[in-house]
């Protein structure tokens, strides 16, 4: 393919601009790639807050008492919030909210892996508090510096909220674990046995394993890696648990004297693409669920469209 | 207050309270599953508002009673609740939904603006506060019902069969409490006929502009609250689940 000379000098503009760390805002010229790789990235974010308002949605309406009752309420409500963010940034991209949908529902686009994994007990709504959204956190305070301006300001928006659904999370964990009893220890225990893998898994394939990261990260999308990511986090987080008396689950786990870093054993990426490729425990009710809003949904909507319409007449 | 005053008004306070923790459970229902993102948004701001002022007039019953509102929300039996069967009913459709909402709300609205004045100043107080919120919700349903009412033969059609169902279960809201003489006559709160005629004022012609038919067969399902429908007691096993499980714990 021969490449066009106009493009070749955009695309070199397009680049320099980036390396000077300037924005690029929706009217600008881009290159299709970049293009591509944001809507498929934001849809995905947009998607992830959407469907990751089930598993915790689904504790509301059992939440303990009238406080964390409430504030399940508004962190579920945020999530939505951002979604909606989310879909407008990628609509200033040229694609509708509507196909966005629709690609979710057939199950072209993807969605955070971690939302098809059960949410079993109270507890796990304080650890998708603390462990998922303290991950999520990570990856969206590094694309706060991505080089597309609509998706930058929206992250810069959402990590304010996460930060509050973070410490929410965190502030149970350690009410139980502080002052709990057994029964609530134990519980929480349980939690973190079955989320640890999985929220590691969040920050994506290994570096070697991840072939869209070298274009991402010369186009300024993100700016650090998934191994990067995935170890700072690591790092933050384990003295905190092991200092609450939890124990994580691996058995590898070791701190290194001589990085300064904790050190792992070896992820099952094999449950990782089974997740990825529809395969994990909630796949397929997550997108029933979602399946079952839309089509209720379309009798509603037709019925705004029509009154709208009788309006404009 | 005497004490024959302050039962009367703790009795009350805890139906008023109870009707708005159950129907904001209902509305809580739908986050995550409305028919447009934006309503998943509107809705968990009305539940955490109806659940707001249930913890307001908690808090009031509480002030009088000594007891604590969760508690009360997480440790009470079904039977001792007194919540009408309207807000008991499951969440239904979007168009059940949406007229429930309507209907307790301006009936909420025009409560609220009668309670402002209300002699007992805790009372008059939280009405204020309230009465704010309520404002927006009742804008909400009901340019929700015209759209509903007007929009489509469907949409029409869910409509009137929600209201079929839910017009004589909302009268139920308007049966005078015992003892309530007590306080209409301190004017601690409106006399129950003059709350429903004042709701009536409201619901009626606006209904007629949706282009729905108010059924004619009114009589509330039972005049009771003691008496549920087979509802609530799932629902409450459901809320109550986690505080059960360990009733020692702090959450």
């Amino acid at each position: 393919m021969q490449s066009d000379p106009v493009d070749t000098d955009r695309l070199q503009e397009f680049e320099t601009r980036i390396a000077r760390g300037e924005k690029i805002e929706p009217g600008d010229w881009m290159p299709d790639e970049y293009r591509r790789q944001l809507i498929r990235m934001i849809s995905q974010h947009a998607h992830s807050e959407v469907v990751g308002m089930l598993p915790e949605g689904a504790w509301i309406t059992r939440a303990p008492n009238l406080r964390r009752k409430m504030v399940l309420m508004a962190k579920v409500q945020d999530e939505a919030g951002h979604g909606q963010y989310l879909y407008h940034a990628a609509e200033t991209l040229g694609i509708s909210r509507e196909e966005m949908l629709a690609a979710l529902l057939n199950g072209r686009a993807k969605y955070s892996s971690i939302f098809n994994y059960p949410t079993l007990t109270w507890a796990d709504v304080a650890w998708i508090g603390w462990l998922v959204d303290g991950a999520a956190i990570k990856n969206q305070t590094m694309l706060a510096h991505c080089s597309y301006g609509p998706y930058s300001r929206a992250m810069v928006r959402i990590c304010a909220e996460e930060t509050f659904h973070y410490k929410q999370g965190k502030e149970m964990i350690v009410h139980y674990m502080s002052s709990g009893t057994p029964k609530q220890k134990a519980m929480v225990q349980d939690g973190l046995n079955r989320w640890w893998w999985p929220m590691l898994m969040m920050f994506g394939p290994h570096d070697t394993d991840s072939p869209n990261s070298p274009l991402l990260i010369r186009w300024g999308i993100k700016t650090k890696s998934n191994d990067t990511l995935r170890q700072e986090f690591i790092n933050e987080e384990v003295p905190e648990l092991l200092a609450l008396g939890l124990t994580i689950p691996d058995p590898q786990l070791a701190f290194n004297e001589a990085s300064g870093s904790w050190e792992i054993g070896p992820i099952n990426w094999d449950e990782f693409w089974q997740v990825v490729r529809g395969n994990g425990p909630m796949n397929a009710e997550r997108l029933a669920a979602r399946q079952q809003a839309h089509d209720n949904g379309l009798w509603v909507r037709e019925a705004v469209a029509a009154y709208a319409a009788k309006q404009q007449a | 207050m005497n004490e024959s005053h302050q039962t009367a008004l703790s009795t009350w306070l805890l139906a008023m309270a109870d009707d708005q923790l159950i129907l904001a459970h209902r509305n809580s229902e739908w986050i995550g599953h409305g028919p447009i993102l934006e309503e998943d948004i509107a809705l968990a701001n009305i539940a955490q508002d109806e659940l707001g002022h249930a913890r307001l007039l908690y808090e009031l019953y509480a002030a009088l009673t000594g007891d604590d509102p969760d508690k009360l929300v997480f440790f009470r039996e079904t039977a001792v609740y007194r919540s009408t069967q309207f807000v008991e009913y499951p969440k239904g459709d979007w168009a059940f939904t949406m007229l429930r909402q309507y209907l307790f709300d301006a009936a909420e609205m025009v409560l609220l603006t009668q309670l402002v004045d209300s002699t007992y100043q805790p009372l008059a107080q939280a009405a204020a506060k309230m009465r704010n919120e309520e404002l927006y919700h009742y804008r909400h349903s009901s340019a929700w019902l015209k759209r509903l009412g007007l929009g489509t033969a469907e949409s029409n059609q869910r409509t009137q069969t929600a209201l079929d169902t839910l017009w004589p279960l909302a009268q139920q809201l308007f049966v005078p409490l015992p003892a309530a003489e007590f306080l209409t006559t301190d004017g601690v709160i409106p006399p129950a006929t003059v709350w429903q005629e004042a709701w009536e004022q409201v619901v009626r012609p606006f209904l007629h502009n949706c282009d729905l038919a108010i059924p004619t067969a009114a009589a509330p399902p039972t005049a009771d609250r003691a008496i549920h429908s087979p509802y609530l007691a799932p629902l409450l096993a459901e809320m109550q689940e986690v505080a059960r499980f360990d009733p020692e714990a702090t959450w």
